[in-house]
């Protein structure tokens, strides 16, 4: 517990550095806040009123204090694209976002951890140039390609997936929030009709996120399970005349899976910012392209705010991935 | 700011999610429209406020000030095809005026407010609520203001409650386009008694308009999730025109265009707002679904040649660029052949009015001849344009580099985002830029002030500067009587052609794809979708 908190206690510089950095970033950034927001017919006079209205003439140092101490008070300004609190926004969508790259990394682990082991225990088959080639083509396949494939074969020509328009079909509402995950929300008030919309919903952006995650997974298993069956305690195992099912799952398994769990929690922080192209395509209303589109208008608030939310995230994230290696590898846990 | 929008957005966001939601289901178990009474548009973004006198509002939130406000008057509906009925800038119908008298002397004009408006609460419309809306688009600033005292609508002194349902406007000045801007989105009507109640000391309420609706029109808004959804429902006491047919409307934030494109195709989505010209083009082609054109009033397709700076600051290296550039090839590569031809015209102007062909067409024979006479050597230059218009940007950029390489320049493309576009343009330093301007009141003097004026607007982007100029815009913009207007007019078209500080390239169509059983679909300057006179079925 002890050294849980000190690690968070740890990760306190490393925000401030966020804190500092993007503040930065998004006010030396080219574009002008002001005169994106006058809109069209805009006067000398009206940018300049905008400027104002949005502290952007007082002096740098001054623009970061009041920064700084709305922050304190748990505000991350307003965002200019959207209209609204950034924190109201993040809270909104980071669910969004989360729900379906949860969805979209279960999926991938599902495939891709037997294939990694099913390749490295039967090194050179025909397993394993299969999953030599779904990686390979995992990787080098973007995923709004494979999102706009998707859309086309499933949804326009053979009509078995919804229409792609977000969450959940336009004639269907929203379940009342509790964690903001629809799946989790609508089974909670027992509400299968819309559980089942979100879950048709769900279905090809979590494949198509799943099919690009499938890549790192399934290689590190690979890679780690073929380390591990290498190493001595193995041949000793085998030597012993253990049966090869308790050698593969019991022994060389859990060994192998420290590094697959580490390559998980950093899939999982990368597909959460950078899933925007899946996010675009089935018109998701996530987190990434919250950013993005604040970041093409120079709204500085959102991205600070989407910034330090990840940040948050993955201090969060690497923590729970220190406590699940504790708990599958007692050497961890002497560290 | 900061600490208070903070302490509202707690609650927001702990309770605008739980209470959104049962809020529909009742609705839909009150009222239950069917299907067929409710409209799925989509479109590549929504609103960011409810309040599109607000500073910083984007171009969809004209649409709730039409759907969910009223005017005291709107331009006049006139047929254009079988698909759209669009308007006539200089004719105006009531809307929550009954009538209107202008004085004679030419000084005010009075309305008449009809006696059965009422808003949204239930409260009669008042000259007093009117008043605080006219007052308050030009007091804000920003936009509204602007465009406000583009009509000469200037101070709050101008407008006079005189009782409950008469209100009087006292002109600036004369001026042709006082009337017309009433009747544009933003002088719309607030309930001032709601606005200034929850306005917790903001005399123009901003914070609490921005996100709720205080009016009186045909919709209101059921529900709005920025980024996703805005859903309006029909105001079923709405008086001040035929009740809508439409009784709730999706409005989805969909910014894939792949996307708004298979839910139109597949039949899912009744109206898409916003496809790249060449989905359209194919929609068109296919005939399944319905495509509603219209040439965008008063805008144009350009570039422009900074016309202070060296090299372009020379006329005849500008004609000669004027010469060179592949029109037909741009119309059919970049627009898809969504637009109108702003070239090949006759030496001086067909008709008075604008946007209308200039003299110029490819002829690379005489854009060399001119170019040799400007005497200006081979040089390298920068053509700039917005990533956000780059579906159509990009592809005329790189026809534009083409056709002048031939020529000795050499052209290098510069693609900016947004944000930073504006800001280029405010430098005033860019040699070469490819945009898209049109200004909502259609009039060739309204364009020319914007674009070609001294006062050096940012929409001067070429920095074009020429007392001859201002003086024939000045004098149309003011004239006492029509032929002194046309003089003007014909003037400033044939300066304004001889000079080319911008090249026209085309007048764009605004585009629409719907389905077959959609109809009554209206045009309207802000271009926003109306909901008041579209069917369904």
């Amino acid at each position: 517990m002890r050294g849980v908190l000190w690690r968070l206690a740890g990760s306190l510089p490393a925000l401030a550095a966020v804190v500092v950095v993007t503040f930065i970033l998004t006010r030396v950034l080219p574009g002008d806040t002001a005169t994106y927001f006058a809109g069209p017919t805009a006067s000398a006079e009206s940018i300049a009123q905008i400027r104002t209205a949005l502290g952007l003439d007082r002096p740098l140092p001054e623009q970061f204090w009041s920064y700084v101490v709305a922050l304190f008070h748990g505000d991350l300004g307003m965002s200019l694209t959207t209209g609204q609190p950034v924190l109201v926004d993040i809270l909104a969508r980071l669910p969004a976002s989360a729900e379906l790259t949860l969805c979209g990394l279960v999926l991938a682990m599902a495939v891709a951890i037997p294939l990694g082991i099913i390749a490295a225990v039967r090194q050179g088959s025909l397993a394993d140039h299969a999953c030599r080639v779904i990686v390979t083509a995992g990787v080098s396949l973007p995923v709004f390609f494979t999102g706009l494939l998707l859309v086309y074969v499933f949804y326009f020509l053979l009509g078995w997936s919804p229409a792609p328009l977000g969450r959940l079909d336009a004639f269907a509402s929203a379940p009342p929030t509790v964690t903001g995950f629809y799946l989790i929300d609508a089974a909670l008030i027992g509400d299968w009709e819309t559980w089942r919309s979100a879950f048709a919903q769900l279905v090809l952006p979590a494949v198509t996120l799943g099919l690009f995650a499938l890549a790192p997974i399934a290689r590190i298993t690979r890679a780690s399970m073929l380390a591990v069956l290498g190493a001595e305690f193995i041949r000793t195992a085998r030597a012993a005349g253990l049966a090869s099912r308790t050698i593969i799952l019991t022994y060389a398994l859990r060994n192998a899976l420290l590094p697959v769990v580490t390559t998980l929690g950093m899939v999982f922080s990368f597909l959460l910012g950078a899933n925007v192209l899946v996010e675009k395509v089935f018109a998701w209303p996530g987190i990434g392209s919250y950013a993005v589109e604040a970041l093409i208008a120079s709204d500085g608030a959102p991205v600070q705010g989407f910034v330090l939310t990840m940040a948050i995230l993955y201090v969060a994230l690497n923590l729970t991935i220190d406590l699940i290696n504790r708990a599958l590898d007692p050497r961890a846990r002497q560290a | 700011m900061h600490r208070r929008s903070f302490l509202k957005a707690l609650p927001t966001a702990a309770l605008a999610a739980p209470l959104a939601a049962p809020g529909i289901r009742k609705a839909a178990a009150q009222a239950a429209p069917t299907r067929n009474e409710t409209l799925l548009l989509v479109q590549e973004y929504g609103p960011n406020s409810l309040d599109m006198q607000g500073i910083g509002s984007s171009q969809p939130v004209n649409g709730v000030a039409l759907n969910c406000y009223d005017r005291l008057v709107r331009f006049k509906r006139v047929k254009l095809d079988d698909v759209t009925t669009s308007f006539d800038i200089n004719a105006l119908e009531p809307e929550l005026a009954e009538s209107w008298q202008e004085a004679s002397d030419g000084t005010s004009v009075t309305f008449k407010i009809r006696a059965d408006a009422r808003f949204h609460g239930g409260r009669s419309v008042t000259a007093r609520d009117v008043k605080w809306s006219l007052d308050r688009a030009v007091s804000i600033g920003g936009f509204a203001t602007t465009q406000m005292n583009a009509g000469s609508l200037e101070k709050p002194e101008q407008f006079v409650a005189v009782d409950d349902r008469t209100f009087r406007v006292d002109f600036a000045r004369r001026d042709k386009l006082t009337m017309p801007n009433l009747a544009v989105t933003i002088p719309f009507v607030f309930d001032s008694e709601l606005a200034i109640r929850n306005g917790g000391g903001d005399p123009w309420a901003k914070e609490y308009l921005k996100n709720n609706v205080a009016g009186g029109g045909a919709f209101k808004v059921e529900a709005w999730r920025p980024g996703t959804e805005t859903i309006y429902t029909r105001n079923d006491d709405w008086k001040n025109g035929d009740l809508p047919k439409l009784r709730r409307v999706i409005a989805r934030d969909i910014p894939s265009p792949s996307t708004r494109r298979a839910l139109i195709e597949r039949g899912d989505a009744d109206i898409s707002y916003g496809l790249p010209p060449k989905d359209f083009k194919d929609l068109a082609d296919a005939g399944r679904i319905k495509v509603a054109a219209v040439p965008v009033p008063n805008a144009i397709w350009y570039v422009a040649l900074n016309s202070a700076l060296p090299p372009f600051n020379n006329l005849k290296l500008r004609q000669a660029v004027a010469w060179a550039l592949p029109y037909e090839k741009i119309m059919q590569a970049s627009l898809f052949g969504r637009g109108v031809p702003m070239w090949g015209g006759p030496a001086t102007p067909a008709a008075l009015k604008w946007p209308v062909p200039f003299p110029y067409s490819a002829n690379i024979e005489r854009a060399k001849a001119l170019m040799a006479e400007s005497g200006v050597a081979p040089f390298s230059t920068t053509l700039l344009f917005d990533a956000g218009s780059g579906t159509i940007a990009e592809p005329m950029a790189v026809l534009v580099k083409e056709a002048l390489a031939p020529l000795g320049i050499t052209v290098e493309l510069n693609k900016i985002p947004g944000a930073n576009f504006r800001g280029e343009l405010n430098k005033k330093t860019a040699p070469m830029v490819i945009n898209r301007f049109g200004g909502w009141l259609d009039w060739p003097d309204y364009f020319f002030f914007w674009n070609y004026h001294g006062n050096n607007s940012i929409f001067n982007i070429p920095s074009y500067q020429n007392p001859a100029m201002d003086r024939l815009i000045d004098g149309a913009r003011f004239a006492p009587d029509a032929a002194s207007y046309a003089q003007n007019v014909r003037g400033f078209l044939e300066l304004g052609m001889q000079e080319v500080p911008f090249i026209a390239i085309a007048q764009p169509f605004h585009d629409v794809a719907m389905q077959r059983t959609i109809g009554g679909y209206q045009f309207w300057p802000c271009r926003e979708p109306d909901f008041r006179f579209l069917t369904k079925g």
